[in-house]
């Protein structure tokens, strides 16, 4: 700002020496500068702004095309019946169906993923020595990179036929194999965010407990544990959403049959599912049946929704502050 | 007196053993929870190769899809993954990096900046088949691209983009301050900071981040099969420049296509077990390639890395 007004007061004197002409010419070329950083923030802002158009997008999408579907179907139809039928003639939508099919998978899921993702946790954060974690620790990894297709795959034609060999009576299809594997697939995700959230408990509380003569096991249980506990639960949060909207693996291994059950012996649509199968049939865009999938997804999308709000006021609420 | 003592310490020493145990006990319980993890990849991998590797011959690279089990291949497949890829990188890329480069170097502390990064946060928690809802509803019929490679490689840019984001960050931030410092006191803009020195130097984390979100892409399937992608495509997207009349620079974007991920789930959906035979093999070329991508970039942090010393 200074700098121009020396410029033009230099400027009107007649005889312009070369000096003023170089500080006008700097003034300019500032200025100019001073646009051209401008621009680029606004371009780099525009780009971070892309996370937020993909939400508004995702919340549009979702709503105006269940707004359709609820002015066919009344919502509390759409909450209480306990058929899922929308391309018969006699049609019916009972969320329930899908949710009973989400629900037991994730069920399945997390009854494995829990368990074995916290030992392991516990295991390479406090009883593994440094060689055996960085190895360990990519490997399991490893597991949350392969394709879930291929675990849908492996479900269907490995897990299934070997649980059939002990109990015959399973069918081809059936929640409990393909949440198993997705179960084993989510152990990562569990195990690694615990863990992290173990190594980040200070050491100092730690030596204290071996003072007082605490074996390793006790120290991992009754003083590391505890104290991560807000990490560890976001983690199973995250291991329940992840179950919650995994898709193919059921969409290949626990088939699409919509079914009323908490029984993971029997085959069952989740919700996940049902969209891709109707998204492989040939549904006219603005039908019933497409504007179903909309619904469905709403319904899934406010189910993931509620669970990073949980994990969210979880790490919150329960964050021990060192 | 003397044996009263003897019999305390022995009292005490097997309370000290039974809770050693315990350490025991549980060094064993957690060798085998990581077992169980191994053991799954394991019968994965041998499972693929047993089944599959008998029919990686050239032919399956080279063949179209078929009815007959002996003669599909997977030609269409990798090349339409390999687009919708280019499509995504295209995209993913640049976006992501510009983005993160704001919100690491430009943005204030205010509401607005706190808006961007929950939405980030949240978005990295969305089912990936929800964006199959965004991208059936709105590229494919609101913008009209059809079910093309490009509304699939937008979606899958859209679903890597917070994974992007979040490791291009971490590389920038772990570019110590002096570095910016000395750029501004030699009179540096802000942009001369970002582009001659920050991301040059944070290039190696970036690279990784953009290599781990491709592995992710190649090997999504849901969104893909929810924008309705076909899943018997007996042709190749058209090159530019050939066929008649002579395709365009970018017909091949609004070409229909099929990818690794569905061209498996498509020949695992059969009853016919012959046709699981190339499903293993597809696996297998597919696991070959999220797992090669992802030592890529394990192997590029490491070799960039050691060039660079604070």
């Amino acid at each position: 700002m200074s700098m121009s007004t020396t410029t033009t007061e230099v400027a009107v004197q007649p005889p312009a020496s070369s000096a003023a002409l170089k500080l006008a010419e700097f003034a300019r070329l500032k200025a100019r500068r001073r646009r051209r950083e401008r621009a680029i923030e606004m371009a780099l802002l525009l780009a971070a702004c892309v996370s937020v158009f993909t939400t508004a997008g995702i919340v549009y999408i979702l709503v105006k095309e269940s707004v359709m579907f609820f002015s066919t179907v009344p919502l509390w139809d759409f909450l209480t019946d306990t058929q899922w039928t929308p391309l018969f003639s006699d049609a019916h939508f009972g969320i329930i169906v899908l949710l009973s099919g989400t629900v037991s998978s994730s069920l399945v899921a997390l009854s494995i993923a829990i368990p074995l993702g916290t030992i392991i946790a516990i295991y390479l954060s406090e009883f593994a020595g440094h060689k055996t974690r960085e190895v360990m620790k990519p490997t399991l990894e490893l597991l949350s990179g392969v394709p879930t297709i291929i675990y849908g795959y492996f479900a269907l034609l490995f897990v299934t036929p070997l649980i059939q060999k002990i109990y015959p009576e399973l069918p081809g299809f059936n929640i409990l194999s393909a949440g198993i594997v997705m179960g084993i697939m989510i152990i990562p995700y569990v195990s690694s965010l615990s863990e992290d959230a173990m190594r980040a408990v200070p050491m100092s509380l730690r030596e204290g407990s071996y003072a007082m003569g605490a074996t390793r096991f006790q120290t991992a249980t009754r003083v590391v544990v505890p104290a991560a506990l807000s990490g560890i639960a976001a983690a199973y949060i995250l291991g329940i959403s992840r179950a919650v909207g995994e898709t193919m693996i059921l969409a290949v291994a626990a088939g699409m049959q919509p079914n009323l059950t908490l029984n993971p012996m029997e085959p069952a649509a989740t919700i996940t599912a049902y969209i891709v199968q109707v998204a492989l049939g040939d549904l006219p865009h603005g039908s019933i049946g497409y504007q179903t999938i909309f619904a469905a997804g709403l319904m899934l999308m406010l189910l993931t929704l509620l669970f990073n709000l949980l994990g969210y006021w979880l790490r919150r609420r329960y964050r021990e502050v060192y | 007196m003397k044996a009263a003592v003897s019999s305390r310490t022995a009292e005490l020493r097997a309370i000290i053993r039974a809770h050693k145990r315990w350490d025991f006990i549980f060094g064993v319980i957690g060798l085998l929870a990581m077992m169980v993890g191994i053991l799954t990849l394991a019968a994965l991998f041998t499972e693929m190769a047993i089944e599959g590797i008998p029919r990686l011959t050239g032919d399956f690279f080279t063949n179209f899809p078929s009815r007959r089990a002996g003669e599909a291949g997977i030609l269409t497949a990798w090349v339409g993954s390999l687009l919708v890829m280019l499509v995504t990188a295209m995209v993913a890329v640049p976006v992501g990096i510009a983005g993160a480069i704001y919100l690491e170097e430009y943005a204030r502390k205010n509401w607005f900046t706190d808006i961007i990064e929950i939405n980030i946060n949240n978005l990295a928690g969305v089912p990936s088949i929800v964006y199959g809802l965004l991208a059936l509803g709105l590229f494919v019929y609101t913008f009209g691209l059809g079910q093309s490679i490009l509304s699939a490689g937008l979606t899958l840019a859209l679903l890597i983009l917070p994974i992007v984001i979040v490791t291009t960050r971490e590389a920038l931030r772990s570019i110590p301050q002096q570095i910016r410092e000395a750029a501004y006191a030699c009179g540096a803009s802000q942009w001369q900071v970002v582009s001659h020195h920050l991301v040059p130097y944070g290039l190696p984390g970036i690279l990784t981040g953009v290599i781990i979100g491709l592995s992710r892409a190649i090997g999504e399937t849901a969104p893909i099969i929810t924008i309705g992608a076909l899943t018997f495509i007996a042709f190749l997207p058209p090159l530019p420049g050939t066929g008649e009349p002579a395709a365009g620079m970018f017909d091949w974007l609004f070409s229909p296509f099929t990818v690794m991920p569905i061209q498996i789930f498509n020949w695992t959906s059969r009853p016919d077990p012959a046709f699981h035979q190339n499903a293993a093999a597809a696996s297998f070329v597919l696991v070959f390639m999220t797992l090669g991508m992802n030592a890529l970039a394990i192997w590029l942090r490491y070799r960039l890395r050691k060039n660079i010393k604070w």
